[in-house]
């Protein structure tokens, strides 16, 4: 049968069978391997996509329900070559370790915020629980939410991620762009990672 | 890799397509609505199909939520986010919130419906709860027309329903009763899980004519002790999950609460019937023994609730259980999130 349905803002058409899942059509059809694959039942959330702008777990939609809909993945986070809030909080605030489940937590994520500008940590927690990190990695993934939340109330408020107790990390003694300048660690310094600052 | 075998899809353009359909392929079609249960269960090979029926379309003709003199009419393709985020479910059965806030996670919410979770007919699923604690009805549609069964007969066995091969569930018919209030308690072993007991209580009071100055033991403080007189249960009943072969209603409970005056001791004395009245099966989630003392606690604790939600809103003076705002309110798709599904 054939499937038409636009990603991210591209019209796409493609001839599949009708038992396709929307996760492999993504990955295996329009080689958009950005959204991961993961427990094929529902629980992990690293599938995540959006419909018509809703969260939803692509493992468990098939590819002709989203026929006629609106699909966004993580590839279209990135708007004109600028990341998103919510990839930028991810870098800044060490999101991600393996970044396995990162694609499905960044579209919950951004759903929630587009929502609730900004969710107590209790919200994004609650908005995360169908989702699953197996670095046990939630705090960074929480806290890096309320980053891009500050950084987008930031262009309102000038609030920015200081406000949550973020300090910057220095290795060595030497500041990041010091090391950087000394071609010590260039991938660790191009950001710099937040941790929490220190009571 | 899981995926479901093969099979034809087709997509439903109209309540009676669909059924045409369904009347023409017989038992080798199923509808498939948000598919979060039937998806699953068709890569575990626990379900096969020769077609797919999407309803996914028909939103406009079953996915509402509407509020009529006294009753409320949920289409079965209402979703649970829906369910959740209802203003009017909120202030008539604020036991659909406290539900659905612990049925799966908020991105399942999303797709699942309140029609597929009947149908699934899962012992342990919630929403099949709270309509068993509601004393709800199922209109069921086939080629000869309507047809409208209580819970008790909609829910056969496990995974078994009244809808034959040829029809389908279109709504779900609450009763709403002034004075009345309710509650869900789940008990689960992390977010998002299957239920290790749940239980709801649905209560509708009325004012005694007793002058009797007693102190209510209420768990609300005596919030509905207006003028003097103590509230007596008119109604009540319990709806257990996860304790037997289908999500039970406990007439015995409601037989022993009416026309009682509301208080811990009754509670207990509820609890205590509804722990002799079930069946539960000790398995990964708990022992028999737990989930009787679950079944007990919940009970009580759901039934405290509903009575205190209840002479709150008296207390209020709201329109708490009143239908009077007018027929045909609709709350379809209305949380300014594009839904084309």
């Amino acid at each position: 049968m054939q499937v038409t349905m636009t990603v991210n803002g591209d019209e796409v058409t493609r001839e599949i069978e009708g038992h396709l899942l929307l996760v492999h059509f993504l990955r295996d059809h329009l080689a958009l391997t950005g959204t991961h694959w993961g427990c094929d039942t529902s629980n992990c959330g690293t599938c995540v996509v959006w419909m018509d702008g809703e969260p939803v777990k692509s493992c468990t939609v098939l590819a002709a329900m989203a026929g006629g809909h609106d699909i966004r993945t993580v590839e279209g986070l990135e708007r004109e070559g600028r990341l998103d809030p919510v990839q930028q909080g991810f870098m800044e605030c060490h999101g991600l370790q393996c970044g396995f489940c990162t694609p499905g937590m960044m579209m919950t994520a951004r759903a929630l915020l587009d929502r609730n500008k900004e969710p107590s940590e209790q919200e994004i927690r609650e908005a995360l629980s169908g989702q699953i990190c197996r670095c046990t990695g939630y705090t960074t993934i929480v806290r890096s939410i309320q980053w891009a939340a500050a950084e987008e109330a930031g262009t309102r408020t000038a609030r920015g991620a200081e406000s949550f107790g973020h300090r910057q990390i220095r290795r060595g003694g030497l500041d990041r762009a010091e090391a950087d300048d000394r071609g010590e660690g260039p991938e660790l310094s191009r950001r710099h990672i937040c941790l929490p600052a220190r009571p | 890799m899981q995926v479901p075998a093969p099979f034809e899809y087709e997509r439903a353009t109209s309540v009676d397509q669909a059924i045409g359909l369904l009347d023409r392929l017989g038992d080798t079609a199923r509808l498939i609505a948000g598919g979060h249960s039937l998806l699953p269960m068709m890569k575990l090979r626990l379900a096969n199909f020769e077609y797919l029926i999407d309803i996914n379309d028909l939103a406009g003709e079953l996915g509402h939520i509407t509020v009529e003199p006294g009753q409320i009419r949920i289409g079965a393709l209402t979703r649970h986010r829906e369910l959740l985020e209802s203003a009017v479910l909120a202030e008539t059965f604020p036991i659909f919130a406290d539900a659905e806030r612990v049925i799966a996670d908020p991105v399942v919410r999303n797709r699942g419906t309140i029609g597929g979770s009947l149908c699934q007919a899962d012992p342990s699923e919630d929403l099949s709860a709270v309509c068993t604690t509601l004393g709800a009805s199922c209109v069921i549609q086939g080629a000869g027309g309507r047809r409208v069964v209580t819970m008790e007969e909609f829910h056969r066995g496990p995974y078994e329903t009244a809808v034959g091969d040829a029809e389908m569930l279109i709504e779900v018919r609450f009763p709403v009763r002034p004075y009345g209030s309710s509650a869900y308690e789940k008990v689960e072993r992390r977010a998002g899980d299957w239920a290790v007991v749940s239980a709801g209580a649905a209560v509708w009071l009325a004012d005694s004519a007793s002058t009797d100055t007693d102190t209510d033991t209420g768990a609300a403080g005596g919030a509905g002790a207006i003028g003097g007189a103590r509230p007596v249960i008119a109604g009540a009943r319990v709806g257990l999950a996860a304790v037997g072969p289908n999500t039970t209603g406990l007439p015995e409970i409601s037989r022993a609460l009416r026309g009682l005056p509301p208080s811990e001791e009754l509670y207990e004395r509820a609890g205590t019937i509804a722990a002799a009245s079930c069946e539960p099966v000790t398995d990964r989630r708990g022992s028999a023994d737990y989930k009787r003392h679950l079944a007990k606690e919940l009970t009580v604790r759901a039934l405290r609730r509903s009575v205190a939600r209840a002479q709150q809103a008296r207390t209020n003076g709201g329109t708490h259980s009143s239908t009077g705002n007018g027929a045909g309110h609709r709350t379809g798709h209305g949380n300014g999130h594009p839904q084309g599904d």
